[in-house]
């Protein structure tokens, strides 16, 4: 089994960065994929190379600020959760956890290496440039 | 008009493939040639072993402790040191065909700009106003048919029936796979059916000959030519097999035919080396996690050495074409090329293949040959004095007369071991680091002076007392580790201190892995 974490501390307050994590259909906003679509509680994600993922939607709790999916359906991968938390730190800043447990092992690596990018997209949604509100 | 640079690379290739440097069986005339009329490097060391953090420190001329590609799959950053960059703004024409590899292969979320340039068909890119890398042209191949690179897509378009002649490098668990498809069962080995003309290095050399056609007579021009072979898999042309009877192929003299006498040497040295082989720790992605060392037979290495004999002749005829094609634009005397390899393999050595944590000859040291431009009036020489690949962007800058860029950590290399006492060339440093899903090794290497001196830090093995020591003229072969032996306590330590002392301070926050590989 493959388990890795990202994290990534953003300067807003955490019920603002819930509202695009805590939105499995904004994906595509901070995520490194071209689209997605929800119906449900299935979402499926188009990547930038032509792959489309089938996933479940197995948690959104809006006052946990915890999202949780898994890639299902897939030839390659055989078993998938991943974890989305946004935790508060303070009024005005949160913490944003990503970790993902994974068979095959490999594919964690690039799961979150894509991980990595969309937290700091996510970040930078939140500078004071280009302040999301 | 100035000296023009052609950089040849190879992919895991060892020192004594070639001809050159007493390789007796693969056919190099090419690269025997430039090795006869130029600087023919016997000691020369990657700063690292495997594939990203090796090239990353050829393009930055910088220690991985520097660059920070610390292992495969940590990209380098898009605005990291290029020597590239120095000579385009110089006024080069520059270009990439091959193996590129300072970003990760596996992006299904195409997030790295090698992925993206093949599969937009495009072949360079402009980021925050920068050339990537400070290529013009840059036309990636791999070593295989499939993957986001310009010779994957070329295949696909061209010759699609061949794609699934070569050898499926991963399973279906994204694993580097154990298979065999010979005679003899030997992993990663395949009988590949694809003509010759359309196998990788021939495309790479038809692609970097294409390139060079482009240009203008008078351009001044770096092109870096990077052949992915003879890096596993081991699937040369099947046309091409009668080279090299397998059957008749000598076992390598670093592989102890004794299973005993074998395991007594593993057992001397560091954890790793015994846990690998037996199969009880696998510390990295580049070695098959289904494969035990210890199952080795004696007819897969025979084998393996056979297909990797082949596809070194590929890549010399290839050598030869690209040599050719600049006599034929008027360019011989004022050409300088530089042939070299990212890091060696084991091909038998110890009874293991592959390569990973294991800071001996059969990775560290590798071909490395500079012809200068003829009309540079450069004697031939051997220089037996430790040198780096850390060295490759400052002896570009000098081949074009430009001054050695402050980000480069070495100066360049030399062209006798005068001239390399002169420079200050005394030691060279490698490193490793490695994280598999917890299993954690580090080391770090010196070699000076006849030594090569390995430090292990504390990880998932060991605690940071073991390492390695071994005496290159009484042990060519590194089979008697010195490193607990009361009377070279002086001299490990020694070479230790000049390590520390020399080696640089890495970034406090390491980079994350962003693949395997």
């Amino acid at each position: 089994m493959g388990t890795v974490r990202r994290h990534i501390y953003i300067d807003a307050p955490a019920d603002v960065v819930w509202g695009i994590v805590g939105a499995p259909d904004r994906l595509h906003e901070w995520f490194p994929i071209d689209s997605c679509e929800v119906v449900g509680s299935k979402r499926w994600i188009n990547l930038p190379s032509g792959l489309r993922f089938e996933e479940d939607i197995i948690t959104l709790d809006h006052d946990l600020r915890r999202f949780q999916y898994a890639i299902v359906n897939n030839m390659i991968v055989t078993h998938h959760l991943a974890t989305v938390d946004v935790i508060a730190d303070g009024a005005d800043r949160c913490i944003v956890i990503y970790a993902t447990d994974i068979e095959p092992e490999p594919m964690g690596l690039v799961i979150i290496g894509a991980a990595g990018s969309g937290l700091k997209k996510l970040q930078s949604m939140f500078s004071p440039v280009n302040g999301v509100s | 008009m100035g000296r023009k640079i052609l950089f040849i690379t190879t992919d895991q290739q060892r020192f004594d493939a070639l001809g050159c440097n007493g390789g007796l069986i693969a056919r190099t005339p090419n690269i025997d040639a430039l090795a006869a009329h130029g600087i023919n490097y016997n000691r020369a060391h990657p700063q690292n072993v495997v594939c990203m953090p090796s090239r990353s420190t050829m393009i930055t001329g910088q220690h991985v402790s520097t660059h920070g590609v610390w292992m495969n799959g940590v990209p380098l950053p898009v605005d990291a040191p290029s020597v590239a960059s120095t000579l385009h703004d110089a006024g080069y024409k520059t270009a990439l065909i091959g193996k590129a590899h300072f970003e990760p292969f596996l992006d299904p979320f195409l997030r790295f700009a090698e992925n993206q340039l093949a599969a937009s068909g495009t072949h360079s890119l402009i980021e925050d106003g920068y050339l990537h890398r400070g290529f013009d042209h840059m036309e990636s191949a791999a070593h295989g048919g499939m993957g986001t690179f310009h010779y994957a897509q070329w295949l696909m378009k061209n010759h699609p029936e061949a794609v699934p002649m070569y050898y499926r490098v991963l399973d279906m668990e994204l694993q580097v796979s154990a298979l065999g498809g010979t005679n003899t069962g030997a992993p990663q080995a395949h009988i590949n059916n694809i003509p010759r003309e359309w196998y990788h290095t021939d495309w790479v050399a038809d692609r970097a000959i294409a390139w060079l056609e482009s240009l203008d007579p008078d351009a001044d021009w770096f092109c870096w030519v990077s052949f992915p072979d003879p890096h596993h898999p081991w699937d040369p042309p099947a046309s091409e097999l009668h080279r090299v009877n397998w059957r008749d192929v000598d076992l390598p003299v670093g592989f102890p035919v004794d299973r005993a006498q074998r395991e007594a040497i593993l057992d001397a040295k560091p954890a790793q080396w015994r846990k690998w082989y037996d199969g009880d720790f696998v510390s990295n992605y580049e070695a098959p996690r289904r494969w035990v060392p210890n199952t080795l037979t004696e007819d897969q290495v025979r084998e393996i050495n056979a297909l990797t004999h082949i596809e070194n002749e590929l890549i010399d005829e290839a050598v030869g074409r690209l040599m050719k094609h600049v006599e034929s634009r008027g360019w011989g005397a004022d050409t300088d090329v530089l042939f070299s390899t990212d890091h060696g393999e084991f091909q038998g050595d110890f009874g293991l293949l592959f390569k990973g944590p294991y800071h001996v000859d059969s990775l560290m040291r590798v071909p490395l040959i500079w012809r200068p431009a003829p009309s540079a009036g450069v004697n031939p020489a051997t220089v037996s004095a430790p040198v780096g690949h850390v060295s490759l962007a400052a002896t570009f800058c000098e081949i074009a007369g430009l001054p050695q860029p402050a980000y480069v950590e070495a100066p360049r290399l030399p062209v006798s071991d005068e001239d390399a006492r002169s420079l200050g060339h005394e030691r060279v440093l490698t490193e490793w680091d490695s994280v598999l899903f917890g299993k954690i090794v580090g080391l770090r290497t010196i070699c000076r002076d006849g030594w090569v001196a390995t430090a292990c830090l504390p990880g998932s093995l060991h605690n940071g007392t073991e390492g390695e020591l071994y005496n290159l003229a009484n042990d060519p072969l590194q089979q008697i580790n010195l490193w607990d032996d009361s009377a070279y306590r002086s001299t490990r330590d020694d070479l230790l201190a000049d390590m520390w002392d020399s080696l640089p301070t890495p970034d406090a926050v390491r980079r994350e892995c962003d693949a395997p590989v």
